[in-house]
């Protein structure tokens, strides 16, 4: 019975969170993305660090969504214009990034000839 | 569910991807996959974002022109991302990847400046300021400084990489010190202003101005051979600042992405530091010491041979293993091509070609490994600086083209050197060293190289594009 667990499980979610908290929350989020982060990167050989820099250059354009959030809620038109122009840079800085990446490794693949 | 918690799925979904992208890039053939998925995860935020409440709120009240305004700047950015990225040629990655990282900053600056616009709007129409020292206020100053700082930082790192004359010479001024620390200062205060009156925009964009005014001042003393140290950095800083954007906005996936970015370019730094033997407070705000420098003439005075491209090529015709050890030069000369042709005309002759490469050498981690790539040098043969060092001693002919201090033997033997104990190839002990360079001039570190004079080695002066040519001609003949 989904419709009945689903409610149950998700309970408290409803219940307001004080600011400690969510901050908290985000910074339990912080350090722990920084530690997979430090774990995952120190593996990486050196002959793709090039790419590395740019494919971790592309994710950095996730604020993206912050962008479209912010200028999708057209609270103030300085608001919404600024919001626009971050939605179009983070584009630009996801776009090139993984293009960018993708034609740095096809470099890399061996050749058939 | 409510579709709050669909779209914080959704989230949860890209954070992985981007991981699982991180951890395909350790290797060569993965790491393309590895691409497609980060991008993936990219769309996946990217699409969940356009259904957030205040989105979906702004459609019912206003029909779909916000979506298609959001659309419209999404295909805006994404074309000009697009044909950047395929047009630039590929020898100009490190200008593009510090440009594009620019652009990734200055977004989040926006973002936490727009936030803080509508914020600030909404308390004034309830009578009600801003709560000093919230969460959102620190991080939205965090944001617009870090931001600033990366855009303006990648910007001056664009102008240098493309070698625009405006940045021909790295800013040396002796009062340097002084003005960055007036504007740190002046930084430390505006963001405690920020932070303790919320409710004033203009001390958000006078601290982002003083971040744009810092970032140029931080950068623009830094030199060359430095660059590669200064891209990981900005880099970090543009993950730190979406980091920063996402406690604005109490939005995890873009801590989450935000702190993968960050780590990732700190290892880097770590990484190229290391490589160079120097710390981060020496490459940012040092310059190279001027300690007691051996002077160039003592160095090669009567002991430098000079030999033609027929020498050279007598002597390769007989050796068993070849090592070329590229540098920044060879990227410069775009001499790449010509490389693998000469490699192509030794393996003929049934010579082993192997490439060393340095850690830093050229002006990105990694690039000469794009660099030979390009020319189609398969990756196998290329081997990094630890995994090469012990073999040169069987090793026939090291040649050495467009490096210098990253084989710079005074590293290892004079511990008064200026780059005493920095890691170098060991091309020195080779049996012969062939270096190819226009002329005996220092390298970024200023200071002679021992190796031009050494018994073992021949001088091969002319441009690296045209010598390997003439070399790879001789040896055909």
């Amino acid at each position: 019975m989904p419709s009945l667990i689903v409610p149950l499980l998700f309970a408290d979610a409803v219940l307001p969170e004080d600011p400690a908290s969510r901050f908290i929350r985000l910074l339990t989020v912080f350090l722990l993305a920084m530690w997979v982060g430090f774990e995952v990167i120190t593996k990486v050989p050196q002959r793709l660090h090039t790419p590395l820099t740019s494919g971790s250059n592309a994710i950095s354009g996730i604020t993206a969504v912050g962008a479209i959030v912010v200028a999708g809620a057209l609270t103030t038109g300085a608001g919404t214009l600024l919001g626009f122009l971050a939605v179009v840079l983070a584009m630009i800085n996801v776009a090139g990034g993984f293009v960018v990446t993708h034609r740095m490794l096809e470099m890399f693949q061996p050749k058939k000839k | 569910m409510s579709s709050q918690a669909w779209i914080n799925l959704a989230y949860l979904t890209a954070s992985m991807l981007f991981i699982v992208a991180f951890k395909l890039m350790t290797g060569p053939r993965t790491a393309v996959k590895g691409n497609y998925l980060g991008a993936a995860g990219m769309a996946i935020a990217i699409l969940a974002a356009c259904f957030e409440k205040p989105v979906m709120q702004s459609v019912a009240a206003q029909g779909a022109w916000p979506l298609v305004m959001l659309g419209l700047a999404g295909v805006i950015g994404g074309v000009i991302g697009a044909v950047m990225a395929i047009k630039y040629p590929m020898t100009g990655m490190p200008q593009m990847v510090a440009l594009l990282n620019g652009f990734g900053g200055a977004a989040s600056t926006l973002v936490a400046g727009a936030e803080l616009w509508n914020a600030t709007a909404a308390a004034k129409a309830a009578s009600a300021p801003l709560p000093a020292w919230t969460q959102f206020a620190i991080a939205t100053a965090l944001t617009g400084l870090i931001g600033a700082v990366t855009f303006w930082g990648s910007l001056v790192a664009f102008g240098k990489l493309e070698e625009l004359p405006q940045f021909k010479k790295a800013w040396t001024d002796p009062n340097r010190h002084w003005i960055n620390l007036g504007l740190a200062v002046t930084t430390l205060l505006l963001i405690w202003g920020v932070c303790a009156n919320p409710s004033s925009n203009l001390l958000f964009w006078l601290l982002v101005i003083v971040g744009s005014a810092l970032g140029c001042t931080l950068t623009m003393p830094i030199g060359g051979a430095d660059m590669p140290v200064v891209i990981c950095l900005l880099n970090s800083y543009s993950g730190l600042a979406a980091a920063a954007a996402g406690f604005v906005i109490d939005n995890s996936v873009l801590v989450i992405a935000g702190s993968l970015v960050g780590a990732s370019g700190l290892i880097l730094t770590a990484i190229m530091c290391q490589a160079m033997n120097r710390s981060l407070a020496g490459v940012l705000f040092g310059g190279l010491g001027t300690t007691a420098v051996a002077n160039a003439d003592d160095v090669y005075a009567g002991k430098v041979k000079s030999a033609s491209a027929e020498e050279i090529a007598m002597v390769l015709e007989g050796a068993e293993r070849v090592v070329i050890v590229p540098g920044y030069g060879l990227a410069v000369a775009q001499a790449q091509h010509a490389v693998r042709e000469l490699a192509n005309a030794l393996e003929k002759r049934g010579t082993t070609v192997e490439y060393a490469i340095h850690p830093v050498a050229g002006r990105m981690p990694g690039h000469m490994n794009v660099l030979l790539a390009e020319a189609d040098i398969p990756y196998e043969k290329l081997r990094e600086m630890d995994d090469i060092n012990p073999t040169f001693p069987e090793t026939d002919v090291a040649i050495v083209i467009g490096a210098n201090d990253v084989v710079n033997p005074a590293a290892r033997t004079d511990p008064k050197s200026p780059i005493a104990g920095m890691p170098i190839l060991d091309v020195d002990k080779a049996k012969t060293v062939v270096v190819v360079k226009r002329s005996l001039s220092p390298g970024f570190a200023g200071i002679p190289n021992p190796l031009f004079a050494a018994d073992n080695t021949l001088m091969y002066f002319a441009d690296g594009k045209k010598a390997i040519l003439d070399l790879t001609a001789a040896l055909s003949k």
